[in-house]
C-alpha cells in the first residue's frame, strides 16, 4: 500500500500547514490530534504485514497523540478560561509561506542525502519538515498551550523520522519515547494551567520576571 | 542482577513513598532508597556485573564512574533532606520525595544503558522527574522557571532523538550490528556513514548539550536553579549535568571510534570556549547566589566538553572534572540552601555575614568557593590542570591563554560575591542560627570528598578514569 503511505505523509504536511494558518486555539489542537491519527497509521501503510509489533505501535500512537493528550489541552483551555486565539508574533500569511519554504527545503535537504534503500522517498522530507514547522511554532507563537501544541508537532516530526527503523528498534524501546512524550506534555499542561491562574493569561511572553540584573 | 535493581530499588521507593502518605515516613524513605542504591554500587565496583537484554544494560568504566558519582551526591542529599524536610515542608511533601527518588532511577538507567534510545528515555526521564520540584512553590517566578526549563529542556531533548535516529540511519552500512547498541556501533564504527554520523553528532550535541547547559543553550540554568530548593539545585548541577555529560561522553565516543574525531572536536571545544565566555560575563555582578552557582555550572560544564574536544589528556581530565563538579555543587547548593534557610533571608535574597551567624554553613561556603574555583589543593584543581595541559600538549596555546584569562574572571566574579555574603555585616549582629547536624555533615562529607580528589586518587579509580579516557580516544596524562 505505498501509495496510501504517500497520501497519509501529504495529509501530515497539510495538518502542519492548518496549524500554522488557524486563528483559533481549538483548532490547533484538532489539527495535531489529527496529525497524531495519521502517525498512528503511518506503520500500518508503510509496512502492511503488519506484525504485533506494528500494530502495537499504531494503537499505542493513536492513544496518546489523538485521544489522551488532545483531549487534555482541550480541558486545560476550558478550565483555564483560555482566550481563544493563537495570538501569533509573525502573521499567519507570513507563517504559512514561510511553511511552504520550510517544506521546499526539507525535500532540498533530503534529495542531498545518502539515504539507506528501502526508505520511502515522501517519508524523509515529510519528517524535517514537520520538525521544522513544530520549531517554528514554538518560537513565533507566544502563548503557552500553543507552544506545546509545537512541542508534539516536533516530536511527531521525530516520529516520522523514526519509523524509517521501525523494523529494527524494538518495540519496548518505542514504547518508552512515547511515555516519555506522553508524561512530558501531561507536566507541561499543568504547568499551562497554573500559568494562567496565576498570570490571568497564557501568554508566555509575560514569563520575564527571572532576569539577570 | 545488580544492574537492574539498580534502577528497581530507587523506582520502588518512589513508589513507597508515594503510597506511604504519613509525613514522618518520607525521610526513611529517601534515606533507605540512597542507602540501598549506594551499596548496589559498592557491590558493583567489587563484582563483574555483566549484562542484562542483550547487551542494552552494561556497566563500562565510563558509566561506572557517573554512576557512583550521582549515587555519591544522592546520599548525601538525601541525609540533607533529613534536616530540609523537619524546617520545611515542600507542596505536595510525599510527591517532592517521590521526584527526588524516581531522578534516581532515571539517572541510574542513564549510566547504565548501553543503547542511545534507552540512554535518551532515562535523561528524558529525568528531565521530568525534576520538573515538580522546581515547580513546588507555585509561585510565579518557579512557573516561569520551570516553564523555561521543560520547554528548553524538551526541545533540545528532541533535538537529540532526532540525532538518535540519523545514528541509526548511518548504521545502515553495517546490517549485522544490532541497532543503536553501543558495543555493535563501536565494533562496526569503521562501516557507519560518516556524513550521517556527522549530522547525528551534531544534533547530539545541541540536544544533551542543552541538558548539560551549554552556552549558547544554557539560558534555562539561571532561572531553574535560582528557583529550585538548594538540595534539588544541588542535584541537578551535580547529578543531571552528569548524565548529560555521559550522554555526550558516549556520541563522542561513537564518533572518535568511526574516526571523525578531527570534525567533532571543534566543536566540543567550541560549546565550552563560548559557554566559559558567557559564564565569566554574567558571573561579575551577579548577585543571587543560585543564579551565581548556575553560571558557574555553565562555566564547569564548559570546561568538560573543552576536556573532551581537545582529546589526550583533556578526556581524562574532562571526567575526573565531572566527578569534582558534582561534589563541589552539591556542597555549594546545599550550603546556599541552609543559608537561604533561615527567615531572614528574603526574596530576592539579601545576605552577608553568614560567617558569624551560621559559621559552618559560612566555613563551607568559604571550601566551597576555593573548591569551585579550581585551587589548589582540591580536586578541581587537577581535573582543571590535566585538561590546560592537555591544550598546551596539543599546541594549542591560545585556547590554553583564554581559558586561563576567563578562569580568573570568573575567579574574581564569584569570590567578590560569595566574600561578600560570608564576611560582609551582619544584618542582626549576635544572633547566632541553630544548625542542624543533619544539614551540615552531607555538605562537609562532599568537601572531605573533593579534598582527597584533589591529593590523593585511589587505584581502582584511577584505573576507570583510565579506562573512560581510553574510550573517549585520549589517555590517562
Amino acid at each position: 500500500m505505498p501509495r496510501l503511505a504517500d497520501l497519509l505523509l501529504l495529509l501530515v504536511m497539510l495538518t502542519s500547514f492548518v496549524v500554522l494558518g488557524t486563528t483559533r486555539l481549538s483548532t490547533c489542537i484538532r489539527a495535531v490530534a489529527f496529525q497524531g491519527l495519521l502517525l498512528g497509521m503511518l506503520p500500518l501503510a508503510l509496512y502492511p504485514n503488519g506484525e504485533l509489533h506494528t500494530w502495537g505501535l499504531a494503537v499505542g500512537t493513536m492513544a496518546v497523540k489523538a485521544v489522551i493528550l488532545p483531549r487534555f489541552l482541550s480541558w486545560a483551555i476550558r478550565e483555564a478560561a483560555v482566550r481563544r486565539e493563537v495570538e501569533p508574533r509573525v502573521g499567519y500569511a507570513l507563517s504559512l509561506l514561510l511553511g511552504v519554504v520550510a517544506v521546499a527545503a526539507a525535500f532540498a535537504i533530503s534529495t542531498g542525502l545518502p539515504l539507506p534503500e528501502r526508505t520511502r522517498e515522501m517519508l524523509v522530507p515529510a519528517a524535517l519538515a514537520t520538525v521544522i514547522i513544530g520549531l517554528f511554532v514554538l518560537i513565533t507563537r507566544s502563548k503557552a498551550l500553543v507552544q506545546v501544541v509545537g512541542y508534539l508537532m516536533l516530536e511527531n516530526g521525530v516520529y516520522l523520522f523514526g519509523l524509517t527503523h521501525v523494523e529494527r528498534v524494538p518495540f519496548l524501546v518505542e514504547a518508552g519515547v512515547l511515555l516519555d512524550v506522553f508524561v512530558g506534555v501531561f507536566i507541561m499542561g499543568i504547568v499551562v494551567f497554573h500559568i494562567n491562574r496565576e498570570f490571568d493569561s497564557l501568554d508566555s511572553a509575560r514569563l520575564t520576571e527571572l532576569t539577570d540584573r | 542482577m545488580i544492574l537492574l535493581a539498580l534502577i528497581a530499588v530507587p523506582a520502588l521507593a518512589a513508589v513507597g513513598a508515594y503510597a506511604h502518605r504519613a509525613a514522618e515516613w518520607r525521610a526513611p524513605w529517601l534515606v533507605l532508597g540512597a542507602l540501598l542504591h549506594v551499596v548496589l554500587v559498592a557491590l558493583a565496583w567489587g563484582s563483574s556485573t555483566g549484562r542484562v537484554f542483550g547487551g542494552w544494560l552494561a556497566l563500562d568504566a565510563l558509566g561506572l564512574i557517573v554512576l557512583s558519582t550521582v549515587s555519591l551526591l544522592f546520599a548525601v542529599v538525601a541525609s540533607y533532606a533529613v534536616g530540609y524536610l523537619r524546617r520545611e515542608s515542600p507542596r505536595g511533601g510525599r510527591a517532592f520525595v517521590s521526584c527526588l527518588l524516581a531522578f534516581l532511577a532515571a539517572a541510574s538507567l542513564v549510566a547504565l544503558s548501553h543503547h542511545f534510545v534507552l540512554l535518551w528515555v532515562g535523561l528524558e526521564a529525568t528531565t521530568l522527574a525534576v520538573a515538580p520540584l522546581i515547580f513546588h512553590r507555585h509561585d510565579r517566578r518557579s512557573l516561569e522557571a520551570v516553564w523555561k526549563y521543560l520547554v528548553l529542556s524538551s526541545v533540545g531533548i528532541a533535538l537529540a532523538l532526532l540525532g538518535v535516529f540519523f545514528l541509526a540511519t548511518a548504521q545502515a552500512g553495517a546490517p549485522a550490528g544490532r541497532p543503536l547498541v553501543l558495543a555493535d556501533l563501536l565494533r562496526d564504527a569503521a562501516r557507519l556513514h560518516p556524513a550521517w554520523l556527522k549530522a547525528a553528532f551534531i544534533f547530539l550535541l545541541v540536544g544533551f548539550g542543552t541538558k548539560m547547559g551549554l552556552a549558547p543553550m544554557h539560558t534555562w540554568k539561571p532561572d531553574a536553579y535560582g528557583e529550585a530548593p538548594g538540595l534539588v539545585g544541588g542535584l541537578m548541577a551535580g547529578a543531571l549535568t552528569s548524565c548529560a555529560f555521559l550522554a555526550v561522553a558516549r556520541s563522542t565516543q561513537v564518533a572518535v571510534a568511526a574516526g571523525i574525531g578531527p570534525f567533532i572536536q571543534p566543536l566540543l571545544v567550541a560549546f565550552g570556549l563560548l559557554s566559559l565566555v558567557v559564564a565569566a560575563a554574567f558571573l561579575i555582578g551577579q548577585t543571587d547566589l543560585k543564579r551565581l552557582l548556575a553560571y558557574s555550572s555553565v562555566e564547569h560544564m564548559g570546561l568538560s566538553a573543552l576536556g573532551l574536544g581537545l582529546g589526550a589528556a583533556g578526556t581524562y581530565g574532562a571526567v575526573l572534572h565531572m566527578i569534582n563538579n558534582a561534589f563541589v555543587k552539591g556542597l555549594l547548593f546545599l550550603a546556599v540552601g541552609n543559608v537561604l534557610l533561615h527567615p531572614e533571608a528574603g526574596r530576592p535574597p539579601t545576605l552577608s555575614g553568614v560567617l558569624s551567624r551560621a559559621p559552618v554553613s559560612g566555613l563551607l561556603l568559604l571550601i566551597g568557593l576555593f573548591a569551585v574555583t579550581g585551587s589548589p589543593p582540591f580536586g578541581t584543581f587537577l581535573s582543571e590542570f590535566a585538561i590546560l595541559s592537555a591544550a598546551f600538549q596539543g599546541g594549542h596555546y591560545w585556547i590554553a591563554a583564554t581559558v586561563l584569562a576567563l578562569l580568573a574572571v570568573i575567579f574574581v566574579g564569584l569570590a567578590a560575591r560569595i566574600l561578600d555574603v560570608v564576611h560582609g555585616p551582619s544584618p542582626r549582629s549576635g544572633e547566632k542560627a541553630r544548625e542542624s547536624p543533619w544539614l551540615i555533615a552531607g555538605p562537609l562529607l562532599l568537601a572531605l570528598a573533593v579534598l582527597v580528589l584533589g591529593v590523593f586518587i585511589p587505584r581502582a579509580l584511577f584505573e576507570a578514569l583510565s579506562a573512560a579516557a581510553r574510550a573517549l580516544g585520549g589517555r590517562a596524562p
